[in-house]
């Protein structure tokens, strides 16, 4: 803005109200980008940590703690975990969503909810209840076994969101150009679900990362477990430090595989206009092969975990429902989930804000710190919160401010994601036809984007609410003393071998997760294509 | 030679002169605006009177859309004034942000609320405090401004996207109209509509502003639109208004070749310029105002090239394109007989044998091959030969 500035009176002398000495920059654009520059900021903490940590910590150091046999056999696992789970969730998801969405299967919707359904049971659950069926359960192909069911719906949904949202006439012109269902699949419509796989592939293999609970309970080494251990062992050691920055360095590696793989399909575009609806082949002989695999497929993700729980709440009778225990966690779990929901969507707000309104290299540099920081494992952000609260600012260390700080950095991008599109169909021609109407700006901007914006901002909300219900690497480490969630419960209560006590909270969370999960699996129905 | 009467063309050419009327709604002067490096408006002055209409034309990234920004307060002129009403709203230090400057805005698709209905919309910008009779004075209002705009009262109930594009767009004009503003900016309005609803919702939209007294200023990259629309015509290129005038004046006697072109069809002749008289390919034609002597290039517009069966000229059918009401012809002029072989060149001759577009009511008489006798109706425009944009 290069406006003229002026010295008061200069105008003339037109005193009418209204006129401004001088011209102000367009409403709020400044304000909101220097607010979106410190939650930027705010949220390179982590990276921030581990590199700083890693810097001091010297480089023969770092060499001897990285290059040892325990990182070797960490980084076996984990890799070996990756390689064999992300291409069966690849598998599972996208033949889930072509069964769902494009064959004459029997009840499709139905198996189109079911197929999503597993996501509602957190993966610390699962692996509990797995546990529970098959007491030997450990290592590796455990491992992989836990994190599949779990994870295929992250796949899946996208997945079968695009395929939904893909317009038929694609596959027709596939058709009329001489190609059999089987060709046409693989030609054409795979290659146009390499976004929904790409960026499902991407979740997973970060969730594996990640993820703490459901590898300590079948015994299960990765980087997470290991830090974890370190962690409880010598609290702030160099040690889990350098773990941690091996965990972050093949984040980002993860990150990097997946934008190159994405390709230029990332801007592809489904027009717009009526589209005529998909035609769904024929199962003929294989309509019963699918019910079986689908049934079994829901049977072990979702039945099984259920079931186990369920079991174990008959088996521990009425006494597992100590209300003085039981209470407080379910009370602490909705305040940390709905505080921490709130902050994370009024902070998304001014990035989603700039990114859709003033798109520049500026807001695409902040969405690149922000991309970084979702990749980010919740031990990571722990660790780093822990040590940098010690050290900057003691008071803040074990409090729930810090704790839910924590949360809105690990979810910030899901509620980043839905006010992005939320915004962006709330044009700024709208706000500026509500101010040539005669409201000033802010007010236009309260009436119409901001009103236009609430339902996918209380998405956003929805699916940062369930992340926190189901949070516990993170929370184990930052909760301050006497914290209580639904989580940590069960988690302390499994730990201790009472899995009877801790499966009302297990049942608490599926319940909660529940209507979540089938939230964010009809917001991807109309996401996908945008 | 045929000279017009000056009551008939009664504008100038470029109207930069009239800006010093007083009377005018609205003055734009010297305005400048840059979007990053790229300098969108380069100085562009404008005079609308008061209840008149103006059409702002010009092909798309001209700038005039961001002019139209400008006026309605959206945006901040880098240089340059504003005023409405003689009171400076923009430039100089002073500025008047859009919700206080009374000016009605409809958008392209029409930018109706999705989450309001239609009479929620129309009376979003009513202060039901200051209207008599309070909330029922409100419904009042919207069933009064919906009739204006030819629309059933009960459509204050549906939401927007139950209506059509030519709907929305009346109702974008009830809105605006709502607040009684006394200046309205259209910002191509009528481009999302079908061609038949365009030219009747345009027709109505026009009514209505001009039974309201309303003064209006349409942005709108159709010639046809602006030409019929407006009285006062800014053709706009390249960030600076290139003519100012009444739809006749700029259709006929375009200030360059380029405006030419874009307000239609145009059978550009090289041409020899002796007083007022060009003679080109077509024979010796009128020009008033020649700016140049000698090589020009000469203007007509296809219709004021007429088949006619004692016509001095002479040209070829190359092809047809039939159109149902008329039929485009281009013919292949033959060449003068001065020029023809064996005659010695002659610098009046530039030109011969050129290829030239005009109309036709009657496809029949226009078979390729065949010969036609041609005459040319009034009078050209002749641009100097520098106007020539580089080939």
């Amino acid at each position: 803005m290069t406006t003229k500035l002026a010295a008061p009176g200069t105008s003339g002398g037109t005193t009418t109200a209204g006129r401004g000495k001088r011209p102000r920059p367009p409403f709020g654009v400044s304000i909101v980008s220097v607010l979106a520059v410190l939650i930027a900021l705010f949220a390179l903490i982590p990276l921030g940590y581990v590199i700083v940590m890693t810097a001091a910590t010297g480089w023969d150091t770092a060499v001897d703690l990285i290059f040892r046999a325990r990182v070797g056999e960490l980084l076996l696992n984990t890799v070996l975990l990756m390689l064999v789970t992300v291409p069966l969730c690849l598998v599972l998801g996208v033949g889930g969503a072509w069964l769902v969405e494009r064959t004459q299967l029997r009840g499709h919707k139905w198996w189109a909810v079911l197929l999503a359904a597993p996501l509602a049971i957190p993966a610390f659950v699962n692996s509990y209840a797995w546990v529970s069926a098959v007491p030997s359960l450990e290592g590796l192909w455990s491992g992989v076994l836990i994190a599949t069911l779990s994870y295929f719906p992250l796949v899946y949904i996208p997945a079968a969101a695009t395929l939904s949202r893909l317009d038929p006439a694609i596959e027709q012109s596939a058709a009329s150009l001489g190609l059999g269902a089987w060709r046409t699949f693989f030609r054409v419509v795979l290659p146009q679900l390499r976004i929904a796989m790409t960026g499902g592939a991407l979740l997973v293999s970060l969730h594996l990362l990640a993820e703490y609970g459901a590898f300590a309970m079948i015994r299960f080494d990765t980087f997470t477990t290991a830090i974890m251990v370190q962690y409880q062992s010598t609290f702030n050691g160099t040690a889990g430090n350098m773990l941690a920055s091996v965990l972050v360095f093949l984040c980002l590696i993860l990150l990097l595989v997946e934008v190159r793989s994405r390709g230029s399909a990332r801007y592809a575009k489904i027009g717009s206009g009526a589209q005529a609806r998909a035609l769904r082949l024929p199962l003929h002989a294989y309509q019963l092969p699918a019910q079986l695999f689908l049934t079994a497929l829901t049977a072990l993700a979702f039945g099984l975990p259920l079931t186990f729980v369920l079991r174990w709440i008959i088996a521990g009778g009425p006494d597992i429902w100590a209300a003085d225990e039981f209470l407080p966690a379910l009370l602490q779990t909705l305040m940390y989930g709905l505080a921490g929901a709130l902050a994370t969507t009024v902070v998304a707000f001014p990035m989603a804000y700039l990114a859709v309104r003033h798109p520049s290299w500026f807001s695409k540099a902040l969405e690149l710190s922000n991309y970084i920081t979702s990749s980010m494992p919740g031990i990571v952000v722990g660790l780093a919160f822990v040590t940098v609260s010690i050290k900057a600012a003691p008071s803040l260390y074990q409090t729930s401010a810090l704790l839910i700080a924590a949360y809105v950095l690990l979810f910030l991008p899901r509620a980043l994601v839905n006010l992005r599109s939320g915004l962006s169909q709330a044009p700024k021609e709208l706000d500026e036809a509500a101010q040539a109407l005669g409201k000033p700006p802010l007010l236009a901007f309260l009436r119409v984007t901001l009103r236009l914006t609430a339902p996918a901002a209380a998405g956003g909300a929805a699916l940062v609410f369930l992340a926190i219900v189901n949070e516990l690497t993170a929370t184990l480490l930052l909760s301050p003393n006497g914290t209580r969630t639904l989580a940590t419960e069960f988690w302390s209560k499994s730990s201790e071998i009472d899995y009877a006590g801790a499966a009302p909270y297990a049942l608490l969370m599926i319940l909660i997760s529940a209507p979540m999960t089938y939230l964010l699996f009809q917001q991807s129905k109309k996401a996908a294509g945008q | 030679m045929t000279q017009y009467s000056p009551s008939r063309l009664p504008q100038p050419r470029v109207a930069a002169s009239v800006a010093t009327s007083t009377n005018n709604h609205l003055e734009i002067d010297a305005v400048t605006k840059n979007f990053g490096s790229q300098a969108v408006l380069m100085g562009v002055n404008l005079s609308v009177a008061k209840g008149g209409t103006t059409a702002i034309v010009g092909p798309s990234g001209s700038g005039k859309t961001t002019l139209l920004r400008l006026i309605a307060g959206f945006e901040h002129p880098d240089t340059g004034s504003i005023l409405l009403n003689g009171a400076k709203v923009a430039g100089d230090g002073v500025w008047v942000p859009a919700h206080k400057r009374h000016v009605g805005y409809v958008a392209q698709d029409g930018a109706l609320f999705p989450h309001l209905s239609v009479g929620q919309n129309i009376s979003f910008g009513l202060d039901a405090g200051k209207l008599p009779g309070g909330h029922r004075g409100v419904k009042a209002r919207v069933a009064e401004l919906l009739e204006m705009v030819s629309l059933d009262a009960a459509m204050a109930k549906r939401r927007p996207h139950e209506l059509s594009g030519g709907q929305q767009q009346r109702v974008a004009l009830a809105r605006a109209l709502a607040r009684e503003p006394e200046l309205m900016l259209l910002d191509e309005p009528f481009s999302a509509l079908d061609a038949g609803l365009r030219v009747a919702t345009r027709r109505a939209v026009g009514k209505v502003l001009q039974d309201a007294g309303v003064t209006t200023i349409l942005v709108t990259h159709d010639q046809g639109e602006a030409l019929s629309f407006a009285d006062q015509v800014a053709v706009m290129r390249g960030g600076r208004l290139a003519q100012i005038g009444n739809p006749f004046i700029v259709y006929t006697r375009p200030a360059d070749r380029a405006t030419a072109e874009f307000l239609g069809d145009a059978v550009i002749l090289d041409a020899w310029m002796e007083g007022s008289l060009a003679t080109c390919s077509l024979g010796g034609i009128p020009v008033r105002r020649p700016p140049a002597q000698g090589r020009v290039q000469l203007m007509l517009r296809p219709e004021q090239i007429r088949i006619a069966e004692d016509g001095p000229i002479r040209g070829v059918v190359v092809d047809t394109d039939y159109f149902g009401p008329e039929t485009t012809v281009r013919l292949k002029l033959a060449v003068p007989p001065v020029l023809a072989e064996g005659a010695v060149a002659d610098h009046r001759y530039p030109g011969g044998g050129e290829i030239i577009t005009i109309r036709h009511w009657n496809a029949s008489i226009a078979r390729p091959g065949t010969e036609l006798c041609l005459r040319v109706v009034g009078e050209a425009v002749a641009f100097p030969m520098e106007d020539l944009p580089p080939a």
